[in-house]
């Protein structure tokens, strides 16, 4: 209750300054476009789209997520956060964001894969939602982790995109696989290696997240 | 018994390589006013933060007790106000959602009456509704107190809490460290930790830790 009354704090933040909404959304369209404008009129391969989908998400994540923790250290809040609640709170409110904000985003930009490039075409949906489902919880806490340990650093901008890449690298080979197999239409039943894989890297992120936060949240 | 205590024992803090103090032992009781003085950098904010665990001390331990028995970690918020011109709101919510939020963060349920006579006592009422962005400093800082009272906490921590205020807004907060209560059930025996430079807001403290002490104890091992 105490994390849904900081993600309800964060949200009304968000509608008000709009400043992760507004990033992202800047940032989806400008990918696109220069994806787009790149293709011009030659047709690219169902796997291309595929892994394009991914890359398209990876840095649009990068874009805005780190904001749930590194708006509050650039306003001063962070010390108002510790004086109100417990790390856990914290990072269980920042973590319901990130959530609310990659499942938006991520819909926004398949949608907008489905409709712009005709290749895209996902034949073994439910698949495709099972891994869509678990991968963005993991683009979700392995992003409010790094978010939580760049606030703390000096070269926020750079480091996170950096600290980003070999701790999402698993995650993304294993989404790429699994639309891969979803384009094939390959079934839920022959794919359970990757599902597993996808649900151990959340799991394993969850846990560890909670237990690091706590260092280094407290200076 | 319903005692608040916090036990500073053995505490050194560096920064770097920079010593900021070493070898403080104390305890704090409540139902007084405590004052921690120094000139500019002498370490009363690092030494207030790390009271409030906001910070971590380098070596030694702060251990914070009610009713005699210590309190987690995790939880000494529930018990602690603070203020500090360090400390920062809200700036796109007013004061009365500043408040809101806070008190819903913290699990408890916020009280309108308690928060609009806060408000009242501060001078803030009439603005309530109006976004913290356009207070001035004065107004930003009377706010902290609301912030730091809301939850009645048993100990509060104030560090430099006449900064920015006018003579009224002085007036008013050393009537809340010495009277004490705005709310009849409030408890009265809170514990109060003052870190200043003005004589006005040491003068009502009971024992003052001069943090220079703290410094040359150790320069001279």
């Amino acid at each position: 209750m105490k994390a849904y009354s900081l993600f309800r704090k964060d949200w009304q933040s968000e509608i008000r300054t709009r400043y992760a909404i507004n990033a992202l959304a800047m940032f989806i369209l400008v990918t696109i476009s220069v994806i787009m404008f790149s293709i011009g009129s030659e047709k690219i391969s169902e796997y291309l789209t595929g892994g394009l989908l991914w890359v398209v998400i990876f840095f649009s994540a990068m874009s805005g997520l780190s904001r749930a923790f590194v708006s509050e250290e650039e306003r001063g809040t962070t010390m108002t956060l510790q004086l109100i609640a417990s790390p856990s709170t914290i990072f269980s409110g920042k973590l319901i964001f990130n959530l609310l904000l990659v499942f938006l985003m991520n819909i926004a930009i398949t949608i907008l894969f489905s409709i712009l490039f005709p290749s895209f075409l996902i034949k073994n949906f439910s698949l495709f939602m099972i891994a869509f489902f678990f991968g963005n919880i993991g683009i979700a806490v392995s992003s409010t982790i790094i978010a939580a340990i760049i606030s703390k650093a000096g070269s926020k901008g750079t480091l996170y995109p950096v600290l980003s890449f070999p701790i999402l690298l698993p995650l993304i080979l294993t989404l790429l696989e699994l639309t891969k197999f979803s384009m094939d239409g390959n079934a839920v039943d022959d794919s359970l290696v990757e599902i597993a894989v996808l649900v151990c890297y959340d799991v394993i992120m969850t846990t560890a997240s909670y237990l690091l936060f706590d260092f280094i949240w407290k200076e | 018994m319903t005692d608040y205590k916090v036990e500073l024992t053995g505490l050194i803090k560096f920064f770097g390589r920079r010593l900021i103090f070493s070898g403080i032992n104390f305890s704090f009781l409540s139902g007084n006013v405590y004052g921690i003085s120094g000139p500019n950098g002498s370490g009363k904010s690092t030494l207030v933060k790390i009271i409030a665990n906001l910070i971590s001390p380098t070596k030694g331990e702060v251990v914070h007790k009610f009713s005699d028995k210590p309190i987690d970690e995790d939880s000494i918020h529930h018990f602690l106000g603070f203020v500090s011109p360090y400390l920062f709101l809200y700036d796109e919510f007013s004061a009365e959602e500043n408040l809101i939020h806070f008190a819903r963060i913290r699990g408890m349920k916020f009280n309108k009456d308690y928060s609009d006579l806060l408000l009242n006592e501060l001078k803030l009422y009439e603005r309530k509704d109006d976004l913290v962005r356009g207070y001035s400093s004065g107004m930003k800082q009377r706010l902290k107190f609301a912030f730091a009272l809301l939850h009645n906490p048993k100990i509060l921590i104030l560090d430099e809490p006449t900064s920015n205020l006018d003579s009224e807004g002085k007036e008013k907060v050393y009537q809340l460290i010495s009277e004490g209560p705005v709310r009849q059930n409030e408890e009265k025996d809170k514990l109060v930790i003052i870190a200043s430079n003005e004589d006005a807001d040491l003068s009502l403290c009971k024992e003052i830790i001069e943090m220079e002490k703290f410094k040359k104890q150790v320069q001279s091992k």
